[in-house]
């Protein structure tokens, strides 16, 4: 419980700078309260001025995100000014889409990486580690951006782009985890013992190494994202990934600090349950 | 064959190959100089012929040059950001598992906020603080030197795992019982223990740094004109309809998957067991 | 056995797709670039909502695209008197708004009424604004009987009827409010993201030759899509009817393999330009200050370009080399005397030379020694810009100039034009959607704040700017076409002469439309294949 209570304070100040960091990068990043109006001959000068002084109630960014923050919790993340929509409508609209890529790329790519990373340590067929290392060297080969193209082309889903960006990295690791497991004293030990080799896999290297393999996981789900910006930039996927380059592009403050909270709680809830399980499975 | 072992055959004459392959694609880089940049404007897309053995790009020039040019770019900046994410995570996130306590608290947050923040826009920001006068290649340098420091945290993450797995493990508290305490524990029985895991980072990082850039470049935040790397290469991929017309516009892909099987046949090396 | 099983496999993609046989029949499909900001007419500023605007709204007036002449809609006539501050229109009876309410000349009162209210802050609103107004309120919008309308403004407005192109009538009574409107279209349905879907309004005025109601569509579908390899990806497997604004690469890709789909219309009012930093307030070094002032460097420059090359090999000869701020396909405000400056390093080096720099080496230096390197700067992403600098850096190297390329976000290219002045020179595409140079008016004032190279001037720091200045006033006070002709060709024979901008290329008006779809006559204005949205139709229905 007391660890608990820890894992959520730690991802409380975890959010709260996160957010404060995002709005404080923008907010002082060059182009920050200009407006594609600036240049437009149509309008008036004093519809130019009109447009700049939009952006005042900004500038100072400490109070800006302790007001955002405030409105925040009644559920207002205020008005997107490059779509001039509510930040909650628009992250609840997207965030579907993004889900369901992340977890289908996340899930196959973690999946299929580990278990040709057992299969490789457990069978030892150099035929399958050169067949996995060639699919890893041929997927870390191809920008995501342009597989993801491929698989519109051949009409297949895009998050089959992100399961072939998470799938090296977690084989590799596995990998790497699992031979050093194989290469454990008390492993010879068993051998040495009589124990089949089905026994081995399971008791003495798969539990011992469950903590590394498990904190794989938090890799798959952030590799998976940053895939999934280039991916759904590319693609035209309309999820979270797409409106973060879009806010960022557009110096949209109101739009870059929500999705910088959400994306913030993903990745602390990724990674505390991977921690949290890290320390269960520990003796 | 016993499980987990794999038999000694030609890896070192295999890893020898590789690194004479990867030697020799750095050496033959140094080939091409100005052609690189230089438009045939009369060859526009030209086919592969004596004179362009790769044929031309849209603008006349030499795809094999460019290619060279490229592969330069690529092959000294891409393990260099490798090298120091690598180095980065292994200090913070393998210094915080073998601590533990509230310093590994703070690594964690700290982590996770690299892994949250929005980091395409600081690479806005970064290149639109350039100075005016900033070179193709400086420009391009300081994007790999960005994905390097950025990239730590997910190794890290890994390391801090593996840092603390070791430091609870049997032979560490065989030692600590006979007396050896602190740093000098940490580099003489963490560390070995960390290498596999930092080898097998490195080695995918080269190439993730090449296909960041590549994707840097499909969003417009790529290298410069006239410099090419193996990223802005690839962004020709993204015309499907050429490519059967153009087939040789795939030789990047060619060589990056040879860069990448390189790097690991090399990092593998020591990876067989004798029975 | 296989016809069943096609028919059965075509129902399951058009049932999958969310419209059923007989509308997908006559639905037109193409792509927005973004989601519309706005579904109200007169606060639209991006292009998707100026899309919507100009397929579900009415107007009084009309500029046809293809003959880009003023013509009457929801007006039969009007007429311009006191000086440009009164017009007329006579109204075209017996017409409704898309739920039925009767239009009348209280809904024209009512939108102008709305326009000109500074609380709505409409950009529409802005055009009307070209004499000293004082008071938007003084504005008076008047029935004079059941079927005319009188507009006064408290001074004259330039090209008055012009500004009505893009003044959507809105309904007063009608309960829907916005949502009633006028046009060919009407809003149905749209899920942020995906598509915006317009049906046929069932009350449409318009009616062709043979009395069949227009418009013959029975729904247009507009698919959000930014990525052009995508749209055009979908309109090669014919899920899309229309691609408009095509790059010349991927024209000719859809030209090769669907010849009779694509369409080049001619150059179209956009602009390539090189636009060097005269300002005073620039972080710059004093002595490139003086080379961007100096109008000998600029013409030099513009001299030492090759037009042809940027024609041939980066628009694939879709382009056309450009002399001024105003292209061919401007059929009346076009200066024909005007030619674009040939391709001549060696022109462009007796120019530099009579203007102090002299060569030393491979490299261009000026009278104090300072070689002449600068950077461009250009918006990141745009493959058409990449290439042009390629060929620009490459033909300035000729007579010894040295470029940099910085490629930015336009976020940050904004901040360095309107906020920090730190740049040297840019190359910068422009989009012109009206023929009429008044939209431009405050590019070229010198006081106006986008006036580009050398904004917010308190007076015309050069002779060519105050005469340009003088002559961009007289041509807003007269109401003469003509003569508002003579003193703009003028302005271009000026701005052509002292190169403040290097116009290097007008490109073409390029796009692909189905086969099957009848009645596309390509134009140069926007929109250029469905400016006729309400006549075209599909072969077979």
């Amino acid at each position: 419980m007391h660890a608990l209570v820890k894992h959520l304070r730690r991802a409380l100040l975890t959010l709260f700078l996160g957010g404060l960091l995002g709005a404080t990068f923008l907010r002082f990043s060059p182009g920050w309260g200009t407006d594609e109006r600036d240049l437009d001959p149509r309008l008036s000068s004093e519809s130019r001025k009109a447009a700049r002084a939009e952006y005042d109630s900004e500038r100072n960014v400490l109070l800006y995100y302790l007001r955002y923050l405030k409105q925040a919790l009644t559920g207002d993340l205020g008005v997107s000014r490059s779509f001039n929509r509510p930040v909650a409508e628009l992250l609840r609209e997207r965030l579907p889409e993004t889900a369901r890529s992340l977890a289908f790329g996340a899930a196959v790519g973690m999946l299929t990486g580990l278990a040709l990373a057992i299969a490789n340590a457990y069978a030892g067929w150099r035929l399958l580690d050169l067949s996995a290392s060639l699919l890893g060297g041929l997927s870390l080969s191809i920008p995501a951006g342009l597989v993801a193209l491929l698989c519109f082309w051949l009409r297949a889903p895009v998050s089959w782009a992100i399961a072939l960006a998470v799938f090296p990295h977690i084989y590799r690791y596995a990998a790497q985890i699992l031979k050093g497991a194989y290469d454990a004293g008390h492993v010879l030990a068993a051998r040495a013992g009589g124990q089949s080799e089905p026994r081995i896999l399971a008791a003495h290297v798969l539990l011992p190494s469950a903590p590394e393999l498990l904190a794989l996981a938090a890799v798959a789900v952030t590799v998976a994202f940053g895939a999934a910006v280039p991916i759904e930039v590319i693609c035209d996927s309309p999820g979270i990934g797409q409106l973060a380059w879009k806010a960022a592009l557009a110096r949209d403050l109101p739009l870059l600090v929500g999705i910088t909270l959400l994306i913030t709680v993903m990745t602390v809830t990724a990674t505390t349950l991977a921690d949290l399980a890290t320390k269960g499975g520990r003796a | 064959m016993t499980p987990g072992m794999t038999p000694r055959m030609t890896k070192s004459q295999k890893a020898a190959a590789a690194m004479f392959l990867l030697l020799a694609l750095v050496s033959l880089t140094g080939i091409g100089g100005d052609r690189a940049s230089l438009q045939n404007r009369e060859a526009i897309a030209a086919p592969p012929s004596v004179q362009f053995p790769l044929g031309t790009d849209d603008l006349g020039r030499d795809r094999l040059a460019r290619l060279m040019e490229g592969t330069r770019v690529s092959i000294l900046l891409a393990p260099a950001a490798a090298l120091l994410s690598t180095l980065l995570a292994a200090a913070i996130g393998g210094a915080a598992g073998y601590i533990g306590g509230r310093i590994d608290r703070i690594v964690v947050t700290v982590a996770d906020l690299f892994l949250s923040l929005p980091w395409l826009l600081l690479l806005l920001a970064v290149r639109a603080l350039l100075p005016l006068n900033t070179s193709p290649m400086a420009s391009v340098m300081l994007t790999f030197l960005l994905l390097g420091c950025l990239g730590w945290a997910n190794p890290g993450r890994m390391l801090r795992a593996a840092a603390r797995t070791a430091a609870g493990s049997d032979y560490v508290l065989h030692a600590r019982a006979s007396g050896i305490g602190g740093w000098r524990l940490f580099w003489r029985m963490v560390v070995p223990n960390l290498f596999p895991i930092l080898l097998a980072q490195f080695w995918i990082a080269v190439p993730i740094y090449v296909l960041s850039e590549a994707n840097l470049g499909l969003l417009g935040l790529g290298v410069s004109e006239p410099l090419s790397s193996l990223g802005s290469l690839l962004r020709e991929l993204t015309n499907y309809a050429s490519l059967s017309r153009n087939p040789v516009a795939l030789a990047p892909v060619a060589v990056l998957v040879t860069i990448a099987s390189c790097l690991h046949l090399l990092v593998n090396k020591e990876q067989t067991r004798s029975c | 056995m296989l016809t069943r099983l096609a028919a059965v496999l075509a129902l399951a993609t058009l049932l999958s797709a969310g419209l059923s046989p007989e509308e997908t029949a006559a639905t037109l499909r193409f792509c927005l670039r973004s989601d519309p900001k706005t579904f109200d007419a007169l606060l639209v500023e991006d292009e998707p909502s100026g899309v919507i605007r100009y397929l579900t709204s009415g107007y009084l007036i009309r500029r046809n695209r293809l003959t880009q002449e003023l013509e009457g809609e929801l007006a039969t006539k009007w007429q311009i008197s006191e000086q440009g501050r009164r017009i007329d229109f006579q109204l075209r009876p017996s017409l409704q708004f898309s739920d039925g309410t009767p239009f009348s000349c209280d809904d024209v009162v009512f939108t102008m009424q709305r326009l000109l209210d500074p609380a709505l802050h409409s950009p529409v609103a802005d055009s009307f604004l070209t004499g000293p107004l004082l008071n938007q309120r003084a504005v008076q919008t008047s029935c004079a009987g059941a079927n005319a309308v009188t507009v006064r403004f408290p001074a004259p407005v330039s090209a008055l009827a012009d500004q009505f192109d893009q003044v959507a009538i809105q309904s007063a009574h009608s309960p829907q409010k916005l949502a009633a409107v006028m046009g060919p279209f009407l809003v149905h349905e749209y899920k942020p993201g995906t598509h915006v879907l317009l049906n046929a309004n069932p009350y449409y005025w318009k009616s062709d030759a043979k009395g069949r109601k227009l418009p013959y569509l029975r729904a247009i579908r507009l698919d959000i899509q930014q990525n052009r390899d995508l749209e055009v990806m979908r309109f090669r497997k014919g899920e899309l009817d229309i691609v408009e604004r095509l790059d010349a690469e991927l024209f000719e890709r859809l030209a090769a393999d669907l010849p009779q789909s694509v369409s080049d219309a001619g150059p179209s009012l956009d602009w390539e330009i090189i636009v060097f930093n005269q300002a005073a307030k620039a972080p710059l070094p004093a002595y490139k200050l003086r080379w961007f002032r100096s109008t000998a460097f600029r013409r030099a420059i513009s001299e030492a370009i090759n037009r042809e090359d940027i024609c041939r090999i980066v628009f694939r000869g879709h382009a056309q080399p450009a002399a001024g701020p105003v292209s061919s396909s401007n059929r009346f405000w076009y200066n024909a005397a005007l030619k674009p400056d040939a391709h001549s390093p060696t022109a462009a080096l007796q120019r530099l030379e009579k203007d102090g720099f002299h060569r030393v080496g491979g490299n261009l230096v000026d009278r104090d020694g300072n070689k002449v390197e600068l950077s461009l700067i250009t918006n990141a992403g745009s493959k058409i810009h990449e290439r042009m600098l390629a060929l620009i850096q490459q033909d300035l190297a000729q007579i010894g100039i040295h470029i940099t390329v910085l490629s930015l976000d336009y976020s940050s290219i904004l901040e360095r034009f309107t906020r920090s002045f730190n740049y040297e020179a840019a190359l910068m595409a422009t989009t012109n959607v009206d023929v009429d140079p008044n939209g431009q008016k405050d590019v070229w004032l010198s006081s106006a704040d986008i006036h580009q190279w050398n904004p917010n001037q308190k007076s015309p720091e050069t002779e060519w700017e105050a005469r340009i200045d003088k002559l961009i006033l007289a041509q807003t006070e007269t109401l003469d076409r003509d003569k508002r002709k003579v003193y703009f060709d003028e302005v271009q024979q000026i701005v052509h002469e002292q190169a403040p901008f290097i116009f290097l290329v007008n490109p073409n008006s390029l796009g692909a439309f189905s086969r099957n779809l009848k009645n596309v006559s390509p134009a140069t204005l926007r929109p250029q294949l469905y400016w006729n949205a309400d006549r075209l139709y599909f072969s077979g229905t």
